[in-house]
């Protein structure tokens, strides 16, 4: 044809505004859609609605406060991140933490690994629809909760460790408590499975979409289950070591194709290993103190470090400067995996439909606290 | 004069009243069906067990304030509530709850033509309501309610002729009375046509896995998005009400209707005790169970699956049982 008849429909985009306020945002995250039809045609990621400057208070606050700020970010998950920041002011001033409370630290992050994901694949079957599994999840978190209300008396901000060790020994009788838990985790995991993993909806909405190969998940800087999914052996638990997992046997699952679905089944697959690594230092759980020599004044001499653990959604880093004369870090700098993978929500969507926008946003899990800290 | 007005009238009085308090009844059962699949309790606090949170709701509902959207076309806008609600009513008008006359408003010879005419209006409703609300999530609702009814309402009005075909009459009386002659249920004569109904059905109340219109968790509720109060409940009403249709129409097309179990065998004649308004009430109280099941444990298709299901794989099915249907009919 010599020329295009003019269009008889309006065939512009659409734009729609998901978020702050939306039930699937998990939070206070915004998403701005350009669609064609139902089609996303590109996706705008905005952030900041609950930025509280964390980074910038810590800086000054002394480094035993910074540790309940620390609470703040990935609230779901408090008690991996107080793990990540004790230990990086432990190795600035190369304090050593007695192996008790290595061990203690351990159990606490991986069960807090749990409550995590019961959290997330709660939310995420909810996104896809699939409400009882949230309920269920809901239930066995609860039981986590309890746990750490035992042990610290808080049950979502926990302020559980100290430069050096930890507060408190476990109370009398934690221990049984918790492995009846492993017990009970083991057999509710196949229940989340008889729901989801081989249920044809689950598989149609989840299989091949969000599908984002391992050169391109490395290259946005994914970490965590979203990096694995592609079939990157990163764990920070293997690579780098930290707290007791070097004394623990447990497998890192790793994805083929990279879709929703295969990071659904590594996360569950990581629910079996935590409660593998918290059996195992139960039953090796040594005897001693749990605070390491630690001066009365904590005032790391100058300089500055990098530190990372395996937090639930990834790899969870700070960068602390100490300038060696103030109570105070000089530089405080989070490197939080929720915002790295929240990177990956832009191409993800992207061709998608409406439907998939929610189950991609819950499949790379992020925790706004925590993105926007 | 009484024959002809006082006495439908009544009859119609007391069944419009009917399906509404057990339609608040079964906010509650859904509430309670989907507590005990969660490990819940459900409501407990509104009298005994929660039984009264089904009279407590309304209540609230009416109650509040009823807010219109501003430049939001305010005549569809109101239109579109009562759009969906009066059809999911008028169909009971030929729903037989027993063989007697007293159990039926009227038995016209057109029956189940008239039930899929009247309920593929109410999706007008909803097609309105996503427009009128002058908003972007319940547009998209409209848009997907308006895929979905072609997907899934070819599908279903062919599979029910094969059941026109089977009983030869369109009359939803004449069709529980062919198979009281069969003295056979038509869901043993027609279980690809039952499958596909109860499917159809699923997708024609708007339930899950089928609920891409009110996906709360993708369109924030879709197409009643800017309701509130009132006209909110209507749309809820609606939606029950509707499943007490479809409940209804698949209890009468393959469940027997008001027939005992297994009509032909003289051994049972001792359960005719049971009036058979009880037998129906029971059959579809299954129905509404499986409904309330099934969204307590499926996800949500996308809208572009159940398309692909209604097209790809209803309509063909639907029609090789209307030719084998067809066929046997001949043959035998």
């Amino acid at each position: 044809m010599a020329s295009e008849a003019a269009p008889i429909f309006d065939t512009d985009e659409l734009v729609l505004n998901m978020g702050p306020q939306h039930p699937s945002t998990h939070g206070v995250l915004r998403v701005v859609l350009r669609l064609d039809g139902e089609r996303v045609v590109d996706a705008d990621v905005v952030i900041g609605y609950i930025h509280r400057g964390i980074e910038k208070l810590s800086e000054n606050r002394d480094w035993t406060q910074i540790i309940l700020l620390t609470d703040r970010m990935d609230y779901v998950a408090a008690a991996t991140n107080n793990l990540g920041y004790c230990e990086t002011v432990e190795k600035l001033m190369e304090v050593e933490v007695p192996r008790r409370a290595r061990y203690l630290r351990t159990i606490l992050a991986e069960l807090q690994r749990i409550a995590s994901h019961c959290l997330w694949l709660g939310t995420h079957a909810m996104d896809i629809g699939a409400m009882t599994v949230f309920l269920y999840a809901f239930r066995e978190r609860e039981l986590i909760l309890d746990l750490f209300e035992d042990y610290c008396g808080a049950r979502l901000t926990y302020n559980s460790m100290r430069i050096g060790g930890l507060p408190l020994d476990i109370p009398a009788g934690w221990d049984t408590k918790a492995r009846a838990f492993c017990d009970v985790m083991e057999v509710k995991i196949s229940e989340y499975e008889e729901l989801l993993t081989n249920n044809r909806i689950w598989l149609q909405r989840t299989r091949e979409i969000g599908v984002i190969s391992a050169a391109d998940a490395i290259g946005l800087g994914l970490c965590g289950p979203p990096l694995r999914g592609s079939g990157v052996f990163r764990d920070v638990r293997k690579d780098e070591p930290y707290a007791a997992y070097d004394e623990f046997e447990f497998d890192v699952p790793l994805g083929t194709k990279g879709d929703t679905y295969d990071r659904y089944l590594i996360r569950l697959e990581e629910f079996r290993q935590s409660i593998r690594i918290i059996r195992q230092a139960l039953d090796g759980l040594p005897e001693g103190p749990i605070m390491g020599k630690v001066p009365r004044l904590i005032k790391p001499k100058a300089g500055e470090t990098y530190h990372a653990i395996e937090s639930p959604k990834g790899e969870l880093g700070y960068f602390i400067v100490s300038d060696g004369r103030s109570t105070n870090p000089y530089r405080f700098r989070v490197r939080p995996p929720s915002f790295c993978n929240l990177q990956g929500l832009r191409p993800l969507v992207i061709g998608h439909l409406v439907a998939d926008v929610v189950a991609l946003i819950g499949t790379i899990d992020v925790v706004i606290g925590e993105v926007d800290r | 004069m009484i024959e002809t007005v006082v006495i439908p009238l009544l009859k119609i009085a007391v069944l419009l009243n009917a399906i509404l308090v057990s339609v608040t009844f079964m906010t509650l059962l859904e509430r309670k069906v989907i507590a005990w699949a969660q490990s819940r309790l459900g409501p407990m606090r509104v009298g005994p067990y929660g039984v009264l949170q089904a009279i407590a709701d309304p209540i609230k509902l009416i109650l509040k304030e009823d807010i219109t959207p501003a430049r939001c076309d305010r005549m569809m806008f109101t239109l579109a509530p009562i759009l969906s609600l009066v059809p999911a009513l008028v169909v009971f008008s030929v729903v037989p709850f027993g063989g007697d006359a007293l159990f039926y408003i009227t038995d016209i010879n057109v029956g189940l033509l008239f039930v899929i005419s009247v309920t593929s209006i109410g999706v007008y409703g909803i097609i309105l309501a996503g427009w009128a609300s002058n908003s972007k999530y319940p547009l998209l609702a409209g848009l997907r309610a308006s895929a979905q009814l072609i997907s899934y309402e070819i599908a279903v009005t062919m599979t029910l002729v094969s059941v026109i075909l089977t009983a030869g009459t369109l009359s939803m009386v004449g069709i529980v009375e062919s198979q009281q002659e069969a003295g056979l249920w038509y869901g043993f004569v027609q279980p690809v046509a039952f499958v596909l109904v109860l499917i159809g059905g699923l997708a024609e109340t708007n339930r899950a896995p089928f609920d891409m219109p009110e996906a709360e968790q993708e369109l924030t509720g879709g197409f009643h998005t800017e309701y509130s109060g009132m006209r909110f409940a209507l749309f809820f009403l609606a939606e029950y009400a509707n499943m007490i249709v479809i409940s209804a129409v698949v209890t009468v097309l393959f469940w027997g209707g008001w027939l005992r179990p297994f009509p032909s065998v003289d051994a049972l004649v001792f359960l005719d005790f049971i009036p058979g308004w009880t037998w129906f009430f029971a059959k579809m109280f299954v129905f509404l169970y499986l409904f309330i099941w099934i969204r307590a444990t499926l996800p949500r298709y996308r809208y572009d699956q159940l398309m692909r299901i209604g097209w790809k794989v209803l309509i063909p099915i639907a029609i090789v049982n209307i030719v084998v249907t067809g066929i046997v009919k001949v043959v035998l």
